[in-house]
């Protein structure tokens, strides 16, 4: 019998839909996947005990003749970021150490709606701050591919679950890249949606207007289907767009014929030179640019001479917003509370905050408090507000000559743990190439480009396309997915070490 | 290079209510001057005909029609409640005053 | 706490100019939040709320909830701007005002900084003498309201001693408008009766617009008093106190008066204002120090990520516009010709603040005469005695229920005012404290006969004169069946009843 956790999420569906599967089949298998490979990569922090339930329920439902969507019954990994009710929600934070949410997020009321089967959360940088999910108060995430470096971040549970067949499809929040370069350094796939595609109501917030949440799976067509559900207006979210999608589960499959490359104009930043990369990393692009165009791609020089500011931008924009959003982890409503003998209010909270939050967290809110505080406003939030706009005419122009816009998905390949861990302005540098587009709200997919010569390890491309053109990265990314697939006689993850063994 | 100082560090530790220790006063105003040096270039060319873009995505009279919904229950109100009496949420005393 | 030393009000006057300011902050009565669609308690249908129970996610800040904005509360504050003479911006911005207090749920207010809803406006106050004083606007904002804290402990159930404090969040995301004037110069000593006739104008304004219930008692109208003193020639503005938590118009008076003694006193004495808040107590007519102005208030604003621009289109403004109800002045000459009172007998409605109420009372059947009789009389008797605002202690349609048993001979003026104070206590309305109390008049005949008779038969000699055509004997026997009957028939029936029965008899 095959291994129901090797499977994509579309060909598990396609089983489901056929009988030959039931989902609490496949919700077992990846439970016991989890089981068997979670201890060495701790992807998890929490493994739902209603899986199997809510699985069964599918099954009955689905034996009644009851309509349910294409990708009922099959698993989900949910990052913790996200709300739920039936399980506790952290953010990776112990200020938030078993907090139980009154209400679902949109999104997960949505995977429940459409009949996905929630196996658990996943872990991820405090407060999704992080690049590296080593800033998780319950302990770091490992990368499959080599158990001592990062699985990317924030979102590097959600990644690695993906990538170690634990869930054939995850949920993730990308603030400046963290669903897209976990995608890079797992070799899995992560698209950012256009800001407002998908509801951020129950997202606990990071900074409001950059955070989106978007799908994490090991193929476009499963990202597609992921983002079908999750995707279209909220009302619980002001800036959430109005508009219908079209379906990105089709446009992947389009895409995949291939004849999208043809003409398609792919812009390579000039600004971003080979230097700053990773010899294997720049290889990898250069090859996947090579492999497109065979296929009638035409890749265009662009400019956009005002990415070099986005990530000074981005750590003024994020840290001010943050400072504010996280300002609700006061000890008096929920979470930890720190007793201060004789204290006042005041008192307690800053013990809690103190102790509840880890480095990077306050970090940041330091910073944040600072980029807002009288005097320094119009200096740096203000004036990165504006690189904002510089930015978003760097891509208008560019868009107006390309369809889409190609870069390495991060800098380098998977770093070892603890490398960057005391050097935060490098930490912070491992984001320039997945920023722009949270800036600008435009959407952007990270897919396996191939392994890096000299270390093995994957490496991601990222498309960027402009603001509501999310079914056109599917296109892109599955024509290149199936090109490079050939190319490799079979998925990259194939090539990843086997796991379980114990370490 | 920039103005970081610990007493400014020990300034925003109150805004932001964080009982910082001197040792984290101390790390956290070294780290945030190699970070206020590197992303204090945003002024180079944030010149005054640029507008700031607040929203990515530029919408505007985003309404809820007043109607009621989405009220929560009182248990659900105080279930993380990490101290309660009353229907309420409990705090040690306030010193200071109402805003 | 040390007493203020307070200078002669005419003296200070002498040596000072008062500048005034306002910031009066209306609770709207929509049917939810501002931010939420949890239930108003702001509206009439959720005033007896239990703590926490008119909570949405976003209210109490939980993690992953988001404001999103009542589309009923932007038309009511663009209705409120335009009512104060504002032009409505093109377009608006929420923005976040942060600081920490455990009864902000998020620890930031959503409230507009940089680009109020309204602004640069001008509302026309009358005084007592019938002279106008035009107060100039700065801005309206939208805003929300905080939860409300109880402390508990310690003696005075105040903050100070307090051992622990409980927190409510019903409140909290409350619609609320800012109202900002601009400095108010040349008020001179007229400064407390502006003070009083602003806020009363405004609540005149909201009333009228429907936007409010406007009790301030009730929190509902909310008034931030600032005074500076300058010494006369003086070109720069002195510094400013800020007297929070005037909740009644008398008080506002009485809070501005206050204020420009003490500071005159020790401006005069060579001292100099402390920039603070001060906090108005009631009881004693005092106010006293806040926490000063630091640099902890440092509130960070920056544009609300979460909420869009409010851009209100020209048809709405104007729409809203054209439905605004007539100006406040133009108002009172219309009315005090409906209601055809004396000058004297508008003033007194006016001053005490009470159009609405009597506009409303006549609305419900009443007429204009025993509106104005009841609420300038007894309820202004009873409201100045409890120190509280007559408007706050009974509803129109109460008070011409009430007339209405007096018209219909149920109830006598004397008994009237009984079933007034039942209405005060919260006992029900007319008719429901007239059948709780039984207080209605007897209008049995049978019963007053039987009385009557009682009555002439054991004064005989009092029957003998009325006989004799004495009629005002009469009397006697009236007031042994008045007694008979605890007060509770018509005098002038008994009189006819007892003519009746003596020339029967
Ligand atoms: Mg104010
Ligand atoms: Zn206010």
């Amino acid at each position: 019998m095959t291994d129901l956790t090797r499977l994509s999420a579309a060909a598990l569906a396609d089983k489901l839909v056929s009988g030959e599967v039931s989902s609490v089949e496949a919700t077992r298998a990846h439970l016991d996947r989890i089981a068997a490979v979670d201890g060495d990569l701790h992807a998890f922090l929490h493994v739902s005990d209603r899986a199997l339930d809510v699985a069964a329920d599918i099954d009955r439902r689905r034996m009644a003749g009851e309509a349910l969507g294409p990708i009922a019954g099959v698993p989900l990994a949910i990052k913790d970021v996200l709300v739920t009710t039936d399980m506790p929600s952290t953010s990776g934070s112990k200020i938030l150490d078993g907090y139980m949410s009154p209400y679902d997020a949109t999104v997960v009321a949505r995977s429940r709606a459409a009949g996905l089967v929630p196996l658990g959360k996943t872990n991820m940088d405090e407060f999704a701050m992080g690049s590296s999910t080593e800033h998780s108060a319950y302990g770091p995430t490992r990368n499959p591919w080599d158990l001592d470096r990062i699985p990317g971040g924030s979102g590097g549970g959600s990644a690695a679950a993906v990538a170690a067949f634990e869930a054939p499809l995850a949920l993730g929040s990308d603030t400046g890249g963290s669903i897209r370069q976990p995608a890079h350094v797992t070799g899995t796939v992560g698209l950012k949606p256009t800001y407002g595609g998908v509801s951020r109501f129950g997202a606990i917030a990071l900074a409001s207007s950059l955070d989106q949440v978007g799908p994490v799976t090991r193929t476009v067509v499963d990202a597609g289907l992921l983002h079908d559900v999750i995707a279209g207006h909220d009302p619980h979210d002001a800036t959430s767009l109005e508009e219908a999608w079209p379906s990105f589960a089709d446009a992947a499959r389009e895409g995949a014929r291939g004849e999208v490359l043809k003409g398609l104009k792919v812009g390579v930043i000039k600004e971003l030179p080979d230097a700053g990369f990773q010899s294997g990393v720049s290889t990898s692009f250069r090859s996947a640019l090579a492999a497109m165009e065979s296929q009638g791609a035409e890749i265009v020089e662009i400019s956009a001479p005002h990415f070099e500011y986005g990530v000074a931008a981005y750590y003024l924009i994020l840290p001010a917003e943050a400072s504010s959003n996280l300002a609700k982890f006061d000890s008096v409503r929920f979470g930890l509370r720190v007793d201060v003998p004789g204290g006042t209010v005041e008192d307690v909270m800053a013990a809690t905050r103190d102790q509840g939050f880890g480095d990077e967290v306050k970090r940041r809110i330091i910073l944040g408090t600072y980029a807002l505080s009288a005097g320094y406003y119009d200096a740096y939030y203000g004036s990165a507000q504006k690189v904002r706009t510089l930015i978003q005419r760097d891509f208008d122009e560019a868009f107006a000559s390309v369809d889409v816009i190609a870069t390495p998905s991060a800098p380098t390949t998977a770093f070892r743990l603890g490398e960057k861990i005391d050097d935060p302005m490098q930490m912070y540098l491992n984001d320039v190439t997945t920023i722009p587009a949270n800036l600008a709200g435009v959407p952007g997919i990270s897919i396996p480009s191939g392994l890096a010569e000299e270390d093995g390890l994957p490496v991601g491309i990222q498309f960027l396309a402009p603001a509501r053109e999310d079914a056109r990265l599917y296109r892109v990314g599955a024509a290149l997915e199936a090109l490079l697939l050939d190319a490799w006689g079979g998925p990259l993850l194939d090539r990843a070490p086997i796991l379980g063994g114990g370490r | 290079m920039s103005e970081i100082t610990p007493d400014l560090v020990r300034h925003l530790g109150v805004l932001a209510r964080i009982q910082l220790s001197e040792e984290e006063v101390e790390r956290l105003t070294g780290q945030l001057d190699v970070i206020v040096d590197n992303i204090a270039k945003v002024s180079e060319v944030a010149t005054p005909d640029v507008v700031a873009t607040s929203h990515p995505i530029p919408l505007q009279n985003v309404f809820r029609p007043d109607v009621v919904g989405d009220q929560l229950t009182p248990e659900q109100v105080l279930q993380n409640a990490p101290d309660s009496a009353d229907g309420r949420f409990r705090v040690t005393a306030i010193l200071g005053e109402e805003q | 706490m040390a007493k203020d030393k307070l200078m002669d009000f005419d003296k200070a006057l002498e040596l000072f100019e008062p500048v005034l300011g306002f910031e009066v902050h209306v609770e709207l009565n929509t049917k939810t939040k501002m931010f939420s669609g949890a239930a108003n308690p702001a509206h009439p249908a959720n005033h007896d709320a239990a703590p926490n129970t008119l909570v949405a996610p976003v209210d109490m800040g939980l993690p992953g909830s988001l404001p999103t904005v009542n589309a009923e509360a932007v038309k009511h504050s663009i209705s409120l701007g335009l009512a104060l003479g504002c032009s409505i911006a093109p377009s608006s911005r929420f923005a976040r005002k942060n600081y920490f207090y455990p009864d902000l749920g998020k620890n930031y207010q959503i409230s507009q900084y940089d680009e109020p809803i309204a602004f640069e406006g001008r509302v026309d106050v009358e005084l007592a003498d019938g002279s106008i004083v035009s107060v100039p606007i700065e801005r309206a904002h939208m805003e929300e309201d905080a939860g409300k804290l109880t402390h508990v402990g310690g003696s005075t159930g105040r903050i100070q001693g307090a051992e622990y404090s409980l927190v409510d969040y019903n409140r909290a995301g409350v619609p609320l408008v800012e109202i900002v004037t601009k400095p108010i110069f040349g008020a001179e000593d007229r400064a407390p009766e502006i003070a009083k006739a602003y806020v009363q104008t405004i609540r005149d304004i909201v009333l009228a617009l429907g936007i409010s219930e406007a009790r301030m008692e009730r929190g509902n109208l909310r008034c931030d008093a600032n005074v500076s003193l300058r010494p006369r020639g003086q070109e720069k503005l002195g510094t400013r106190t800020e007297t929070k938590n005037v909740n009644s118009m008398r008080s506002v008076e009485r809070a501005v008066r206050y204020e420009i003694q003490r500071q005159a006193a020790i401006l005069a004495a060579g001292g100099s204002i402390v920039q603070e808040t001060r906090h108005w107590h009631e009881d004693t007519g005092t106010t006293s120090p806040g926490r000063p102005k630091s640099d902890a208030d440092d509130y960070r604003y920056f544009p609300e990520p979460d909420l869009l621009p409010v851009a209100p289109a020209l048809e709405l403004i104007e729409e809203l516009r054209a439905a605004l109800p007539e100006a406040p002045a133009a108002r009172r000459r219309r009315l005090k010709a409906e209601w055809g009172f004396t000058d004297l007998e508008f003033q007194d409605v006016h001053n005490g603040g009470l159009l609405a109420e009597v506009e409303a009372t006549v609305a419900a059947g009443a007429s204009p005469a025993a509106a104005r009789k009841w609420w300038t009389g007894e309820l202004t008797r009873i409201a100045n005695a409890q120190g509280r605002e007559a408007s706050d202690l009974a509803t129109a349609a109460d008070v011409a229920a009430l007339q209405s048993l007096v018209d219909a001979g149920t109830l006598t003026d004397k008994l009237a005012r009984q079933v007034l104070e039942g209405v005060v206590a919260g006992e029900g309305t007319p008719q429901e404290v007239v059948d709780a109390r039984g207080l209605a008049v007897v209008s049995d005949d049978g019963a007053l006969i039987a009385a009557i008779d009682d009555a002439l038969a054991s004064q005989p000699d009092v029957l003998a004169k009325i006989r004799d055509g004495k009629v005002q004997a009469a009397g006697a026997v009236i007031g042994a069946v008045m007694k008979a009957m605890k007060g509770q028939a018509d005098a002038a029936r008994v009189r006819e009843l007892v003519l009746e029965r003596a020339a029967a008899s």
